[in-house]
C-alpha cells in the first residue's frame, strides 16, 4: 500500500493574531507554527495502516520553506519520505491552488490511498481533500472515523477496496465502501497520536525530501479563486461584562451576578 | 439567479436550509436577483411545498436514482446537470457535513470558486463580499470570489435566525426538473446511517452546563470542573479535544459533531471557542467564559467573562457558592 498524507503547517494555538500592512494576511514573522491537528491524526492513521498492511507512507506538503519543520516532524514519527511543493505564495493560497499544487506533485507516485485532515486550523476551508480527489480522478469520503482495507479474503470491504466510517452530524455515523485508489479526509480523534522518539528523530535526518516547484501558481498571495479583501479582528456579537479583580474577588462577583442579575442559579 | 440547494433526508428538511434562504434573500434585496430553491432527492415534494412558504421565485425538485442514497459522486453528477439547465450566478448551500462532502467536488468539477462557512453577505467597494471566520475564529475575512459564475457559497449553521425568513404573499410556484445522469459512475456504496450508542446523557435538556476545553490541561483536573458543576447544579460537558483524548465520554461533547444545547447557564472553562464548538451552544441564554487568553473567540459571545487562571478562579467560585 502506497499511502500519501497531506499535512499543513499552521500558526500554533497560543498565537495572538497580528495583521500585515496590507490588512489581508497575517504577519508571518510573528507567528510560531505547528502541524495542523487533523493532519496529525491523518498521519497517525496512515502509519497504523502501513503497520497492518505494509507499504510506505509519503508526507506531502505545499507551502513556503518553513514547512520543512512539520515535514521533519512527520518523518520522525515514522513517515518514509516526503514531497514538498515549495513556494512563498502557497502560505496564503486558496484550496484550489493548494490542491492543484499537491495533485501535480503527487501524480507520478500513483498512491493507493491519500489522507488529509478534514480541515485546517488556519483558513479552515475544508476543501483541499475533496478538490484533490476530483483533480486526481479518485472517489472520496469525508470526516472519517475508521478505515478498513480489503485483504482479498472477504466480500466486505471490496477487494481491493475500502470500507470507512463517516461521521454525520449529531452523533450519527455511516459506513461507506469504495474501490481503491481513493482519497479520505480524517476527523480528529480517530486514533491516539504517537510522539516522535529520539531514534525516529535521528532516522528522519536521512529520509528523502523531494522538493518540487509549483508549475502554474497564480501570481500574488490570494490570486486564486478567492480574494481576501479584508482581514480583521471580529466584532463582538454580545457586550461582554469582563469582571476584574483578584481571582477570589472576580469569582465572588461572578457568583453574585449569576444569582442577582442573570438569575440563573439559586 | 441565486440557486439555494435545500438539504433533506427521507422527506425531512434540514432546518439549516431556512438560514441559507435568509442569506439568499439578503443578497436578493440588494442585487434584485431572483431566487430558485432546489430540493434534491426522493420524497422532495413535501419538503418543496414546505419551502414554498418563503418569498422566492420558484421551488424546483429533482428526483433521480443517482441521488438515493446520498453519495458525493451522485450529487456532483446530478447537480452539475441541474446547474447546466438553470445557469445560476450563485449557488448557496448550508455548511452541513453533507455539503462539505460534495460541494467542493462540484465546484472543482466546474472549476468555479467556492467560499465555505460564510456568516454574512456585504458590499465592499461595489463588490459582493462574503464574511467568514479564519484562524479558528480569531480573525474574520471578507472574501470576494473570483472568476466566472456560478460562485458557490456555503453558510455556517447559525449564521442567520430561521425567523428572519421573509414569507411570500402566496406559495412560490413548484416545478419538477428532468436531468440525465449516468448513475453507473457512482463509486461509493453507502450503508444505512446509525447512532453509535443510545445517548445516555441528554444535555439538550440541561438547565446549567459547565463545559471544559483544552485549558483544563490534564485529565486529573476534570475533577475540579466536576466540583464546580455540583456546586452549581450543572451537568458537565466538554469541547471535542477533551472527548477525543478520552478525558470525558463522547456523549458529553458539545458542538457540531456532538450535542446542541440551550441551557440557562453555559459556563465555559478554558474553551477558546472554535466555530465547531460555538454552533453547539449559541442557544444558551447566559454564557460565562473563564479563559487566560483575552482574545479567545469565546469572549465574543459571552455575557460575563473573567480573564485569568481557571485553576485559581474555579476553587474561589466553589467557595463563593458554598458561602
Amino acid at each position: 500500500m502506497k499511502i500519501a498524507v497531506c499535512i499543513k503547517q499552521v500558526p500554533n494555538r497560543e498565537w495572538q493574531p497580528r495583521l500585515d500592512d496590507s490588512k489581508t494576511w497575517i504577519r508571518e514573522q510573528d507567528a510560531a507554527f505547528e502541524m495542523n491537528e487533523p493532519d496529525a491524526y491523518a498521519l497517525e492513521e496512515a502509519l497504523r495502516l502501513k503497520e497492518k498492511h505494509g507499504g510506505e507512507v509519503v508526507v506531502c506538503s505545499a507551502g513556503p520553506a518553513r514547512v520543512s519543520q512539520v515535514i521533519r516532524e512527520a518523518l520522525a514519527r515514522g513517515a518514509d519520505r516526503a514531497i514538498h511543493v515549495e513556494d512563498d505564495g502557497l502560505a496564503s493560497a486558496d484550496a484550489f491552488t493548494t490542491a492543484d499544487a499537491l495533485a501535480a506533485a503527487m501524480k507520478e507516485d500513483e498512491f493507493d490511498l491519500v489522507l488529509t485532515g478534514l480541515q485546517s486550523d488556519d483558513q479552515g476551508f475544508a476543501q483541499v481533500g475533496v478538490v484533490l480527489a476530483e483533480r486526481l480522478g479518485r472517489p472520496h469520503a469525508t470526516i472519517i472515523m475508521e478505515v478498513q482495507i480489503g485483504d482479498g479474503g472477504s466480500q466486505r470491504p471490496p477487494s481491493p477496496g475500502l470500507r470507512v466510517k463517516r461521521e454525520l452530524e449529531g452523533g450519527w455515523f455511516q459506513w461507506v465502501a469504495m474501490p481503491l485508489p481513493a482519497v479520505l479526509t480524517i476527523q480528529s480523534g480517530i486514533n491516539q497520536l504517537r510522539y516522535a522518539t529520539l531514534k525516529g528523530i535521528m532516522a528522519a535526518k536521512k529520509k528523502e525530501i523531494r522538493k518540487v516547484s509549483p508549475t502554474s501558481l497564480p501570481a500574488g498571495a490570494s490570486a486564486g479563486k478567492q480574494k481576501i479583501v479584508s482581514l480583521y479582528v471580529p466584532e463582538k456579537a454580545k457586550k461582554t461584562q469582563i469582571i476584574q479583580g483578584s481571582p477570589a474577588e472576580a469569582a465572588k462577583e461572578l457568583v453574585r451576578k449569576l444569582r442577582d442579575e442573570a438569575r440563573v442559579i439559586a | 439567479m441565486i440557486l439555494v440547494i435545500a438539504e433533506q433526508r427521507d422527506g425531512k428538511l434540514n432546518r439549516a436550509t431556512w438560514e441559507t434562504i435568509v442569506g439568499a434573500q439578503q443578497l436578493a434585496k440588494v442585487s434584485g436577483a431572483p431566487i430558485t430553491v432546489l430540493v434534491p432527492g426522493a420524497k422532495a415534494a413535501g419538503v418543496a411545498a414546505e419551502l414554498a412558504a418563503a418569498q422566492t421565485n420558484e421551488v424546483v425538485t429533482v428526483e433521480h436514482a443517482a441521488l438515493e442514497p446520498y453519495t458525493p459522486d451522485g450529487f456532483t453528477a446530478t447537480l452539475q446537470a441541474v446547474i447546466a439547465q438553470l445557469s445560476p450566478a450563485y449557488v448557496f448551500l448550508p455548511h452541513t457535513y453533507q455539503t462539505r462532502d460534495f460541494a467542493p467536488k462540484l465546484a472543482a468539477r466546474l472549476d468555479r470558486a467556492i467560499v465555505t462557512d460564510v456568516t454574512a453577505v456585504k458590499a465592499v467597494a461595489g463588490e459582493t463580499a462574503f464574511v467568514r471566520p479564519m484562524f479558528q475564529g480569531k480573525l474574520t475575512a471578507d472574501i470576494v470570489p473570483q472568476g466566472p459564475a456560478p460562485h458557490f457559497i456555503t453558510f455556517q449553521i447559525g449564521a442567520y435566525r430561521i425567523d428572519q425568513v421573509v414569507k411570500g404573499p402566496a406559495a412560490a410556484p413548484l416545478r419538477a426538473l428532468d436531468v440525465t445522469v449516468d448513475a453507473s459512475t457512482i463509486r461509493q456504496k453507502p450503508e444505512a446511517p446509525f447512532q453509535q450508542a443510545r445517548q445516555a446523557v441528554d444535555l439538550s435538556q440541561a438547565e446549567r452546563i459547565v463545559s471544559v476545553g483544552r485549558g483544563i490541561k490534564e485529565q486529573s483536573n476534570i475533577a475540579l470542573a466536576q466540583q464546580l458543576a455540583e456546586a452549581l447544579g450543572a451537568e458537565i460537558a466538554a469541547s471535542r479535544p477533551i472527548c477525543d483524548a478520552g478525558w470525558l465520554p463522547m456523549e458529553r461533547q458539545v458542538g457540531s459533531s456532538g450535542q446542541t444545547v440551550a441551557p440557562k447557564l453555559y459556563l465555559a472553562l478554558g474553551i477558546s471557542g472554535a466555530i465547531q464548538h460555538l454552533v453547539g451552544m449559541k442557544g444558551a441564554s447566559t454564557v460565562v467564559a473563564i479563559n487566560k487568553d483575552p482574545d479567545a473567540p469565546i469572549f465574543e459571545i459571552a455575557d460575563f467573562g473573567i480573564v485569568g487562571d481557571l485553576f485559581e478562579i474555579v476553587p474561589a467560585m466553589i467557595a463563593a457558592l458554598k458561602a
